[in-house]
């Protein structure tokens, strides 16, 4: 279940939480090293199943986008920020809405029921 | 914009005088206009306020205050640029000078725009004064009035014209008996003829408000049943407790007469077609001004002016002023009046259709011209329905159907109206804005599809409001005419709508969104639009425990934690309170709650108690505690059944006729759990003072003497609507039965997120099919509806209860899966004795972490 193949130089993989923390089809954050990450898990999507992205809001300033509703528009699998609804993706964390706006993103794995962030 | 960019020294100054409607229209035009790049502005206004809706100034007495009826946020005025000089009323014109003199000084102007309106006309009458010589036309004005009728008991109103009017309706809501003493022999003589004016007199006399004509009151004494006496001739006279006059307007032209201006035969400015003055700097707009020898007292024409001088300052062309159209409609104390063009048939070969009504005292009459093709006027006293066709009749010159009087006759169908599709591109639809036809086809055509942005984009029903029918009948046909008819799929995964989902969900007993996207939706994922749309209709068919693995998902997310999320990201809790009834030991557990957690309290218009500020991680534990004190979860956050207001009723109140509380609890009791396609909020009534404001509400019931009436569809919010009358002295048992139906009814027909009071709105064949359906059954579906509902009383638990006794539920409510800590970012300030969130500008005070995005 490795993820992408962007992750080859990256330095190293740093374990965040157990498989079983996370929800299927839904949110849930870490705390890492002083950032907030939302984790999303998707079983049954065809290419990537779990993603990795900035819990912090820009539009509300709130750290709440771990517990937007993940869905796909056009394609793109997307997570709705709860409070004023921008569409961000889960893949490099552009926002739909707002060209500018972009969240941080993370390569993240799952090793042996394991969750893993790339930290480089 | 970047007006502050360039030199200051190429600025030249722009002064407009007087910020009323029109000078306000006219400053937020130069500066949509780009004014800025040109001029410095300055805005002198007489009054201490800045521009306010004088046209619904009554309202200023039944609840809006001040700065509710201001025209503008106070931002416009804050626009770099432009200095608002409020409380400053210009003194003298110095035109060789080119300055205007106020009493702090003087400043030197390049262009100067008159707006300075008009004032009430008062008659020299002996003995007029203080409090028998009010007037009414500024805010100042009604803090008179108001003042004045604070130990009055009668009112009168000299001047029985429009604004007269008006302000009998201001008195009225002020409590007072209200008189009209008119000196002409019928009300609104401008308007009306003899017929309008007397059906009019008939309306206004049911209403409780003495109408008095041909009276002219030649001197006011010392009364002796009230303050004054109001003397007319032949000994005749009315005792009062205060006066009004409006007795007509005059153009507020004295600093034009002082400046040297050319001033009209019947005063204002005298403006040229493009509203200049005699002086080629100075334009002249609004009540102010004399075009042609007329003024101009309504605010279209006014912003018509203002719009012209605008764009002339701006380099821009401007569409001459040629006059206006003086056709209005209002409402006057409640009563529908309507007057289009040449209402008096003075035309020449003018010929009229009239129809009288003495029963409900409506009158119409429809004026055609000597041909007998077109429509040139007309007069409607009672139902204003035939005023937008008859309008756009007069103003694109539409040829007259072969039965003209049908135009106005009643008919079971309700008013005729023209069909969108027979208006020319040229008809205009908001004459406030100026918006035709064509321009609202434009706005289409580049890509607009959506009523609210449509107004903004084009202003239109951004005025006085009165298009709004017409505008959004002309947007729906001209999408259809488009073919773009108007997509009603839910989104992008399911090609159908809601009520079209519940039907499929229903009838094939699905049970899970997956099953539903795999047979009827696309993809494998859904969206924030479909997944809580499909939550929620599963919701209403089948009621399982929304935390059900395969349900969350689904949810938005005030569903999901089930809480409502606030601005910083903590959730507010809301246990219900069945009826708004609560116990000493109840209330002490909700304090104690508050208290160990430091909730900000605060009690909800629906008798609740809403704790503010829980983290994620505290919701569970608080729950724990508020459900061991015997509360359930109050649904705040959902789409759902809300709260039962109720007044205490029978048992306690001397005027109760049945006992409120117990119908309340036992309509909360049976709905609590019941998810919609929007929230329901309920209110019981006790008598039929209706201290708990059912009118208001979803589903509202009133006692009376012999059982409850039943009312529907009623909703406040940012569009208030009366619920109406639907059943009455009904029995506990039927009153449920048409419960039951009506919300079941709701929830299987209407569209996502649509209220009952839309939806009922949005109902082919309105309230009598619904009572068809309801009462009398005749769709037959009256027994499956209420089986429905069955289900879902049969099937409630408490969701809160439901999840805390699932350790797999509860993973969730944790702000860090992998850390106990708290959210960092979250802080409080004390303010009045609690906790609330921190604002941006006081977080800069405190050391934040650098933020990544």
């Amino acid at each position: 279940m490795s993820q992408s193949n962007t992750l080859r130089n990256l330095a190293t993989w740093k374990s965040v939480c157990s498989e079983s923390d996370l929800v299927n089809n839904s949110g849930v954050v870490v705390w890492y090293d002083g950032a907030q990450v939302a984790l999303f898990y998707l079983p049954d999507a065809p290419d990537q199943t779990l993603y990795a992205i900035d819990n912090h809001d820009p539009e509300s300033g709130a750290n709440v986008i771990g517990r937007g509703l993940v869905g796909s528009i056009k394609g793109d699998l997307v997570v709705a920020a709860p409070i004023y609804k921008q569409h961000y993706r889960l893949a490099d964390g552009q926002c739909l809405e707002t060209p500018q706006q972009r969240l941080r993103v993370w390569p993240v794995r799952l090793n042996a029921g394991v969750v893993e962030l790339g930290v480089s | 914009m970047n007006s502050t960019l360039a030199s200051l020294k190429q600025l030249k100054t722009l002064i407009v005088v007087g910020n009323g409607m029109v000078g306000h229209h006219c400053v937020a035009q130069l500066i949509e206009r780009g004014a800025l790049e040109h001029y410095r502005l300055h805005v002198f206004s007489e009054e201490p306020m800045r521009a306010y809706d004088r046209v619904h100034l009554s309202e200023y007495f039944t609840g809006r205050d001040a700065e509710s009826l201001a025209l503008s946020h106070a931002s416009l005025y804050q626009t770099p640029g432009v200095t608002l000089h409020l409380g400053a009323p210009v003194l003298e014109i110095d035109r060789a000078r080119r300055e205007v003199i106020t009493a702090t000084g003087s400043v030197a102007y390049d262009k100067l725009v008159l707006a300075t309106g008009s004032y009430p006309f008062v008659p020299p009458i002996d003995g007029a004064q203080g409090d028998s010589r009010l007037v009414y036309r500024t805010l100042e004005d009604l803090d008179a009035i108001r003042g004045a009728a604070a130990n009055a008991r009668r009112g009168v109103v000299v001047g029985g014209g429009l604004l007269g009017l008006e302000a009998a309706n201001a008195l009225k809501s002020l409590g007072l008996e209200a008189h009209v003493v008119e000196f002409a022999p019928r009300l609104m003589p401008v308007q009306l003829d003899d017929f309008g004016g007397l059906a009019l007199k008939a309306q206004i006399e049911r209403l409780g408000v003495g109408v008095h004509l041909s009276r002219a009151t030649q001197s006011i004494s010392a009364g002796e049943q009230y303050r004054y006496r109001m003397n007319f001739a032949n000994d005749e006279f009315l005792e009062t407790d205060l006066i009004v006059f409006s007795a007509g307007i005059r153009a507020q032209d004295a600093l034009a007469r002082q400046a040297g201006l050319e001033i009209g035969p019947r005063g204002g400015v005298v403006i040229n077609d493009e509203c200049l003055s005699s002086d080629p700097d100075i334009y002249a707009i609004g009540e102010c001004a004399s075009w042609n020898g007329s003024l101009f007292g309504l605010v279209a024409p006014g912003y018509q002016m203002a719009r012209g001088v605008a764009a002339l300052l701006c380099g821009q062309t401007a569409e001459p002023f040629v006059g206006a159209d003086m056709s209005t409609k209002l409402k006057l104390l409640g009563v529908d009046v309507g007057s289009i063009g040449d209402a008096h048939a003075h035309t020449p070969g003018a010929r009229s259709y009239q129809f009288i009504d003495e029963a409900s005292a409506s009158y119409r009459r429809l004026v055609v011209d000597a041909s007998g093709k077109q429509v040139i006027g007309a007069v409607l006293v009672g139902d204003n329905s035939y005023y937008d066709t008859l309008l756009q009749y007069m103003q694109n010159g539409i040829a007259l159907p072969s039965e003209p009087a049908g135009l106005i006759l009643p008919s079971s169908a309700g008013a005729p109206s023209l069909g969108p599709g027979a208006l020319p591109e040229s008809a205009t639809v908001c004459s406030c804005h100026n918006v035709t036809k064509g321009s609202i086809c434009a706005a289409i055509d580049s890509g607009c599809a959506d009523l609210g942005l449509l107004k903004a984009q084009t202003k239109a029903c951004t005025g006085c409001g009165g298009c709004a029918g017409l505008l959004k009948q002309v947007f729906e046909h001209e999408l259809v005419a488009r073919g773009v008819s108007v997509d009603k799929s839910l989104c992008e995964h399911f090609a159908y709508t809601r009520q079209e989902l519940y039907a499929l969900v229903r009838v094939e007993g699905v049970i899970t969104f997956e099953e539903l996207l795999a047979k009827h939706g696309r993809g494998h994922t859904g969206c924030d639009v479909c997944k809580p749309a499909v939550g929620s209709i599963l919701a209403s068919c089948w009621n399982q425990p929304i935390m059900d693995a395969s349900l969350v998902p689904l949810q938005d997310t005030n569903d999901t934690f089930m809480a409502n999320m606030q601005k910083n990201g903590t959730y507010s809790v809301v246990p219900r309170i069945p009826g708004g009834e609560i116990t000493a030991e109840k209330l002490i557990a909700i304090g104690v709650v508050a208290q160990k957690y430091q909730l900000y309290t605060k009690i909800t218009g629906g008798q609740r108690i809403d704790l503010f500020g829980a983290q994620l991680h505290e919701l569970p534990d608080i729950w724990a505690e508020l459900i061991d004190a015997g509360f359930e979860t109050g649904h705040a956050y959902g789409k759902s059944t809300r709260t039962v207001k109720s007044c205490v009723g029978s048992t306690w109140c001397r005027y109760g006729v049945q006992d409120s509380v117990k119908m309340a609890l036992l309509i909360e009791d049976r709905y609590k759990g019941l998810r919609s396609p929007h929230k329901l909020k309920f209110a019981v009534s006790g008598c039929t003072r209706e201290c708990a404001e059912a009118q208001s509400k979803d589903v509202g019931v009133i006692a009376t003497e012999k059982g409850w009436n039943l009312y529907i569809a009623g909703n406040g919010g940012m569009r208030p609507r009366h619920a109406e009358l639907f059943a009455t002295d009904l029995d506990d048992a039927t009153l449920i039965r048409y419960i039951d139906r009506f919300l079941m009814f709701y929830i299987r027909t209407a569209d996502k997120l649509q209220r009952t009071s839309v939806w009922r709105e949005s109902l082919e064949g309105g309230l009598d099919f619904l009572k068809d359906v309801i009462l009398d059954d005749s769709l037959g579906l009256g027994a499956e509806l209420e089986a429905q509902m069955q289900l879902v009383v049969d099937r409630y638990e408490c969701e809160w209860a439901n999840a805390l006794k699932d350790p797999e539920k509860l993973k969730r409510f944790r702000t860090f899966v992998n850390d106990k800590r708290p959210d960092p970012d979250i802080h409080f300030v004390h303010e009045r004795g609690q906790r609330r969130p921190i604002m941006a500008a006081e977080l800069n005070l405190i050391p934040v972490i650098e933020e990544l995005a």
